[in-house]
């Protein structure tokens, strides 16, 4: 005859006892257990949500990122080519230009056949003084073609400067009174005025647009030019260094510079469409917290409760039992039981009363827990979880019955056992 | 031997105490069977539990071959009397829950070693009690219950056999089967000590201790 066998069969005897406190247990360690499931379940489908709308904001980056190309591709870009020991610092300042390419290097662009490249519209521009008219002006010297590319964005629209004809920017046209079909001296050579310009509203206004060969003649510098620009490029803006590889293998000593507000336009535009994707992911992400915290709130109120309400059942349920065996104790004591036998006699009880609560109440609280998991799939075994639970099943059923175990240890025998 | 030195208990009552037990002097030697016959509420089941350890007397000393049992501690005591001491009640006190021959083997879970088995066979079969092993107390008649009472106390081979009042509840052929054990007991090198109020019942021991009638002891302090 063992104390366990003692104790199986009190528990065996006295059911209701033993299953009003192991209820309370249960309780207490299903809302422990189905509330962390609960909290658990919560965190995963914010985990859910935010990937989900993350792949979304991705996919919408990405068609934006198409659709810009698409745009982008259809207007084309523009490149200027200057040569490569032309310090840029200087070129945007005042024109000032002081390095030269030959002028073949045009041709051998046309003909290395970079597809991406069209319109190549070599030229040599120089800021000089018009002596016949005391005027500073910026000659351009192009072949063929004058770009007016800010007339219209989408399609830069090319003006051919034939030999002999000058195109004349709006403020030198104004302030001399000149018109189309004027004839003018420029460095000793007389030209017609082909074209007077409408105001652009910068250099061009003062400059004036001739053939090559003749900018050549005049500014003494034949066969050289100092830019090569490129209109109408057909590639995306991140192939810019594609681009830049390709020239570089047939022009050494050039670089390569893209024109124009486009490339910025497109990096502004994704930039607030990500922006504003992460803001809205942000606000999701607040939202879900939110909800966390109140969910957390509540149960670290109401699990703490369930465990004092239900510590205080088992320890009066323990209570009862002690009374109800004072008898039984009164003769193991008077058979020689020591303190500590006693002891173990109620806390054995106790022991399985915590285990099996515990178990059932992770079984429980697992269960409700997850019963509207939907499409999260959770294992119900959460082996952290789960030992939380039976350990907190366990320590709560032991310190509860610690009390009516010591009270019954202590208990005289002489007087139970006179009764009656 | 079991030796109760000017044993005294007595219970504060308002100005008064009263006087449980008047002051005794007892000696059971080994294979002696002793009684204490006394009218009732003359302070034999006091005197019993003193002798077993379970009452502290006032004043006095209790011997057991020798030890002095209340200057033992609680768990010091409790050893010492599942080794010695046996105990019989009038209300048997059997644990409902257990069986007949679980009730016999208690005395296992109260020394945490179980190598009764046999012995608790052997009592039972000798108590005429083989039919009834499995049956829980409250199936049993009052003789039954007496005799696994009896088989309990004695599982041990106690040194010394307390019993209190053990035939009070039994007819006159189950009083005198108990009684035939407990001379078979003494029989065998154990002392038995019965407190009774009968004096038929008193008379079948070896030797007769008398406790007198309290009222005549009250007296105001
Ligand atoms: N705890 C107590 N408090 C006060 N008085 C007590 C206590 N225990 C016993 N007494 C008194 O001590 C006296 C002896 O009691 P005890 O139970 O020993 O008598 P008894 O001889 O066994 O009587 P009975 O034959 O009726 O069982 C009684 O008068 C009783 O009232
Ligand atoms: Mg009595």
């Amino acid at each position: 005859m063992s104390v366990w066998r003692l104790v199986i069969k009190e528990i065996v005897r006295r059911k209701t006892n033993f299953v009003s406190g192991l209820v309370a247990v249960t309780l207490a360690a299903a809302v422990l257990a189905g509330s962390m499931t609960i909290l658990r379940l919560h965190d995963l489908r914010t985990q859910r949500i935010l990937a989900r709308k993350e792949q979304e904001t991705r996919q919408r980056m990405a068609v934006l990122e198409d659709d810009y190309r698409k745009i982008m591709k259809n207007l084309g870009f523009n490149l200027l080519i200057l040569p490569g020991n032309q310090k840029l610092s200087d070129f945007y300042a005042d024109d000032a230009v002081s390095a030269y390419i030959p002028d073949t290097y045009a041709t051998r662009l046309a003909e290395a056949k970079i597809v991406t490249i069209r319109h190549l519209l070599p030229s040599l521009q120089e800021k000089v003084l018009w002596p016949e008219r005391k005027r500073t002006i910026i000659l351009i010297g192009t072949r063929g073609e004058v770009p007016s590319m800010f007339r219209d964005a989408r399609e830069p629209i090319l003006v051919a400067v034939k030999k002999g004809h000058a195109v004349v920017g709006h403020e030198l046209a104004e302030s001399l009174g000149l018109r189309a079909g004027d004839r003018i001296t420029l460095f000793g050579r007389t030209f017609t005025v082909g074209q007077c310009n409408e105001e652009r509203g910068s250099k061009d206004d003062i400059s004036i647009w001739i053939d090559l060969s003749e900018a050549q003649g005049i500014l003494g510098k034949p066969g050289r030019i100092n830019a090569i620009l490129a209109l109408k490029c057909h590639c995306a803006g991140n192939e810019l260094a594609n681009v830049r590889r390709d020239v570089a293998s047939v022009l050494p000593g050039v670089q390569v510079i893209e024109q124009g507000s486009k490339v910025l336009t497109r990096a502004e535009a994704r930039d607030r469409a990500s922006k504003e994707a992460a803001e809205a992911l942000a606000g999701e992400v607040g939202n879900r917290r939110q909800l966390r915290d109140e969910l957390e709130r509540f149960s670290s109120i109401l699990a703490p409760l369930a465990l004092l309400a239900s510590a205080l059942w088992v320890g009066l349920v323990f209570y009862t039992n002690v009374r109800e065996r004072r008898g039984e104790i009164g003769i193991l004591r008077a058979l020689g039981a020591r303190t500590r036998t006693i002891l173990r006699l109620f806390l054995t009880k106790a022991l399985l009363m915590g285990c099996a609560g515990g178990l059932a109440g992770y079984v429980l609280g697992t269960s409700i827990g997850l019963a509207r998991q939907g499409e999260i799939g959770i294992s119900f075994l959460d082996p952290r979880l789960f030992l939380l639970t039976f350990c907190t099943a366990v320590v709560l059923s032991l310190a509860a019955s610690w009390a009516p175990a010591y009270y019954a240890a202590q208990q005289e025998p002489a007087e139970v056992l006179r009764e009656e | 031997m079991l030796v109760l030195d000017r044993v005294v208990k007595t219970y504060p009552k308002g100005s008064r105490r009263i006087t449980a037990l008047a002051p005794i002097d007892l000696t059971v030697r080994a294979g002696e069977f002793v009684a204490v016959e006394g009218p009732s509420g003359s302070g034999k089941t006091t005197c019993l539990l003193i002798a077993g350890g379970l009452l502290d007397p006032d004043s006095g000393k209790v011997l057991l071959d020798g030890h002095d049992l209340h200057a033992m501690t609680r768990n010091q005591l409790a050893a010492f009397r599942s080794q010695n001491i046996g105990f019989v009640f009038q209300q048997y006190h059997l644990i409902p829950y257990l069986s007949v021959l679980e009730n016999i083997l208690a005395p296992e879970a109260a020394r945490g070693r179980a190598n009764g088995q046999a012995r608790g066979r052997e009592l039972a079969g000798q108590f005429g009690l083989d039919h009834r092993l499995d049956h829980t107390p409250a199936e049993l008649s009052c003789g039954e219950k007496q005799r696994t009472a009896l088989a309990r106390a004695l599982l041990f081979r106690p040194k010394i056999l307390l019993a209190d009042e053990i035939t009070g509840n039994l007819d006159h052929v189950n009083a005198q089967i108990v009684l035939g054990y407990l001379r078979e007991y003494v029989k065998t090198g154990g002392s038995v000590l019965l407190v009774t109020h009968d004096r038929e019942i008193a008379s079948q021991a070896d030797r007769v201790e008398y406790l007198p009638d309290p009222r005549e002891l009250e007296t105001p302090r």
